[in-house]
């Protein structure tokens, strides 16, 4: 029986490996839900408020985006935009050769993942290092990360450790405090003879032009403290209207991500350091980076440009548990994923039609947004467009129904469809005409079948006239105009 | 030839020119994200010392208590902002070797950093350090133990109240606990690339 790609991926996946994604994502949910429920007495009031503050930057992005652009020229910032990945790559190497910086240092951004700038980078002879550990993990294995905040859930310590190994960082030792601290002392080297430090934001105030960025480990506070140079890559969505909206999402996204209410830093960041500072940049660039978004703007499907990349989607959804991350073929995986990745492709969407096929529309993906995006709706929607544009994959496991459709259109073929469907009952299972009951009967039985019968009801009760009183509890059931007489000149 | 920044504000003026309404920018009550347990607290610094520890911080009330410390654990080589040190260093005894100037070639020496700190949050043990207000922004991050120096009336009260207070400054960070990752197996550790320990030194 064919399948989508996201199960035959699901199948394939090594059983140590889908149960840890299985298992760090339940736990990561878990956490987070009884953080935010037992610190705020209306935990959900927050989410949609949150969500009605980055739908109205989503709908105002047109007055919003020259305004921290001026917010920034005046704080001393440099300011780039970027109508494509190319562009933005191309961006961040001009700004390097300006200044014939040969060595980055990045911190974790998901957009610099989008625009593949380390391959970019790499090509035009410059060393551009992941400081977050798991990243780091990630570039010296050559492989991509399978979740937003955790990039490694589908690794292992013993694989990692092997890694290690491999590229000279100690011998084999799975423990993951040496494992740490290895890292900790060959990554600050690279940092201190890094030219640029790059960062993303995970937001910006239109306000102030102020950039925020949350991080655990440090890196991010190291790539702006011992490079010279401070490159920021942002999302054109990312902005909020005022400061005192940092004071709801910070309490938000922590909380929805890791379950903490703060992550370790948070980070302020408006400008290059002060003239008495010796450590940190006396230069900062942001480039505002398009790549797609304009398009989903332009989409029915804008409320998922609201999205913060907690991961709490991905987390609780019972496909991501499964599949892993990297079943979505794209950098964002989970629910987010399925609603982005096929957007952000703009012309190229049936590339990824299939994706918002791979839910069960449980919900669970909307009840924990912490900006309440109502990814089931959007998810509907795309499958819309998939077959309406009539992309393959917006069709990829779905049984053929061209022979339904004959048969509901056409009365005559309906009404011996009916009567040819009591073979059902004689038929032995194996010898069923649809494979998916087939598939069906080898598991379950079937109930008899009793084709016709409720148009013969409803059609009754229809001539009555009459509408039916609550039943008490209890009470027999009495059926009116019931499938009573079979009327054979007028069978439906 | 458009710009980059032409072509992007073009499109995004025509994505949004079929909207018949904006989606209104909400007010909201900041009284909505104070947490249950800070509510009515008495005192800012018990509940900031109570936080604190709470994400594995160490919150300290007098100088001896940190020599103790420090010195306990073996930490005797250190770097200090020269401004606080004047009156830390009568509490340090001989033995200790204090920097008052940060050598970034000599980074793995400084087992302690002490600088000071702008303003904390009470009700998430948060440290707020900044550009202006920090001496060196490697001496806080690098060595294994930071201090950071504070007076109980920098302490605010919560999240909404230190975003309104955020002061006219280019890298303002706030602190909360040891930096630390969960990425391998979600097993936590402590001191990833900035410091393994995070101390609050309230000074009176």
């Amino acid at each position: 029986m064919s399948t989508q790609p996201i199960d035959q991926f699901a199948a394939g996946l090594a059983p140590g490996t889908q149960a840890a994604i299985h298992g760090g994502s339940k736990q990561g949910h878990e956490k987070r839900t009884r953080l935010l429920f037992d610190h705020f007495p209306d935990a959900n009031r927050l989410r949609v408020l949150a969500g009605e503050i980055k739908q109205h930057v989503v709908e105002n992005l047109d007055t919003l985006l020259p305004q921290v652009e001026a917010r920034m020229l005046a704080n001393g910032v440099k300011v780039h935009w970027a109508a494509t990945a190319a562009q933005a790559c191309s961006a961040v190497l001009k700004i390097m050769e300006a200044r014939s910086a040969t060595k980055l240092v990045k911190a974790k951004t998901m957009v610099s993942e989008e625009i593949e700038l380390t391959p970019f980078l790499e090509k035009h002879g410059i060393e551009s290092l992941e400081t977050d550990l798991g990243e780091f993990i990630v570039q010296i294995d050559g492989d991509h990360p399978s979740h937003i905040v955790k990039p490694i859930i589908h690794k292992s310590r013993q694989d990692i450790a092997r890694s290690f190994e491999r590229e000279g960082l100690g011998a084999y030792d799975d423990d993951p405090e040496t494992i740490t601290r290895r890292a900790r002392q060959f990554l600050r080297g690279k940092y201190l003879a890094a030219d640029v430090g790059l960062t993303g934001a995970n937001f910006v105030s239109a306000e102030s032009g102020r950039l925020v960025l949350v991080t655990n480990e440090g890196n991010s506070r190291f790539c702006l403290a011992a490079p010279r140079c401070h490159i920021a890559l942002v999302g054109i969505e990312k902005l909020v209207p005022r400061d005192r909206d940092l004071g709801l999402l910070l309490n938000l996204l922590a909380r929805s991500a890791t379950a903490q209410q703060l992550t370790v830093y948070t980070e302020f960041i408006s400008g290059p350091k002060s003239a008495t500072q010796p450590d940190g940049p006396d230069e900062m660039h942001v480039i505002f980076v398009d790549n797609g978004r304009t398009d989903v703007l332009a989409s029915d499907c804008r409320e998922i440009l609201r999205c913060i990349r907690c991961g709490a989607c991905l987390n609780v959804c019972p496909v991501y548990r499964q599949a892993g991350g990297h079943a979505y073929r794209g950098v964002y995986p989970g629910p987010v994923g399925a609603v982005l990745s096929p957007l952000l492709l703009g012309k190229d969407f049936a590339a990824k039609a299939d994706l918002p096929k791979a839910s069960s529309l449980c919900g669970a993906c909307h009840e924990v947004c912490p900006v309440n995006i109502p990814i089931p709706d959007l998810l509907l929607r795309l499958r819309d467009k998939g077959k309406r544009e009539g992309a393959p994959l917006a069709s990829a496991a779905t049984p053929p129904m061209g022979v339904w459709a004959l048969l509901a259109s056409q009365p005559l073929a309906w009404k011996a469809a009916l009567f040819g469907g009591r073979l059902l009952n004689v038929l032995p299972s194996k010898m069923l005409p649809v494979p998916a009951l087939r598939a069906w009967e080898e598991k379950r039985t079937l109930p008899k079948w009793r084709g016709g019968e409720f148009r013969k009801w409803f059609r009754g009760r229809a001539r009555l006239g009459r509408v039916q009183p609550p039943r008490p509890p209890g009470a027999p059931v009495e059926v009116r105009g019931g499938p009573a007489q079979p009327n054979k000149s007028n069978d439906h | 030839m458009t710009t980059d920044r032409d072509q992007i504000l073009a499109r995004v003026h025509a994505a949004l020119a079929p909207l018949a309404t904006r989606a209104p920018l909400p007010d909201w009550e900041r009284e909505l994200v104070i947490l249950r347990a800070a509510r009515g607290s008495p005192d800012l610094w018990t509940l900031f010392a109570e936080r604190l520890q709470a994400v594995n911080g160490t919150p300290l009330t007098s100088a001896d208590e940190l020599v103790a410390l420090l010195d306990k654990n073996g930490w005797r080589h250190g770097y200090c902002d020269p401004v606080l040190w004047p009156r830390l260093k009568p509490a340090f005894p001989a033995g200790f070797k204090v920097e008052l100037n940060f050598d970034r070639a000599r980074v793995d020496d400084y087992q302690f950093g002490i600088t000071a700190a702008t303003a904390a949050i009470a009700e998430t043990g948060t440290l707020v350090l900044t550009d202006h207000g920090t001496s060196r922004r490697l001496g806080a991050l690098t060595p294994w133990v930071h201090v950071a120096v504070l007076r109980r009336d920098q302490i605010l009260a919560d999240v909404p109240a230190a975003v309104a207070a955020l002061p006219k400054d280019p890298n303002v960070i706030w602190c909360t606990g040891p930096s630390k990752t969960a990425d391998v197996e979600g097993i936590l550790i402590e001191g990833v690339h900035g410091p393994g320990r995070q101390v609050a030194l309230l000074v009176e």
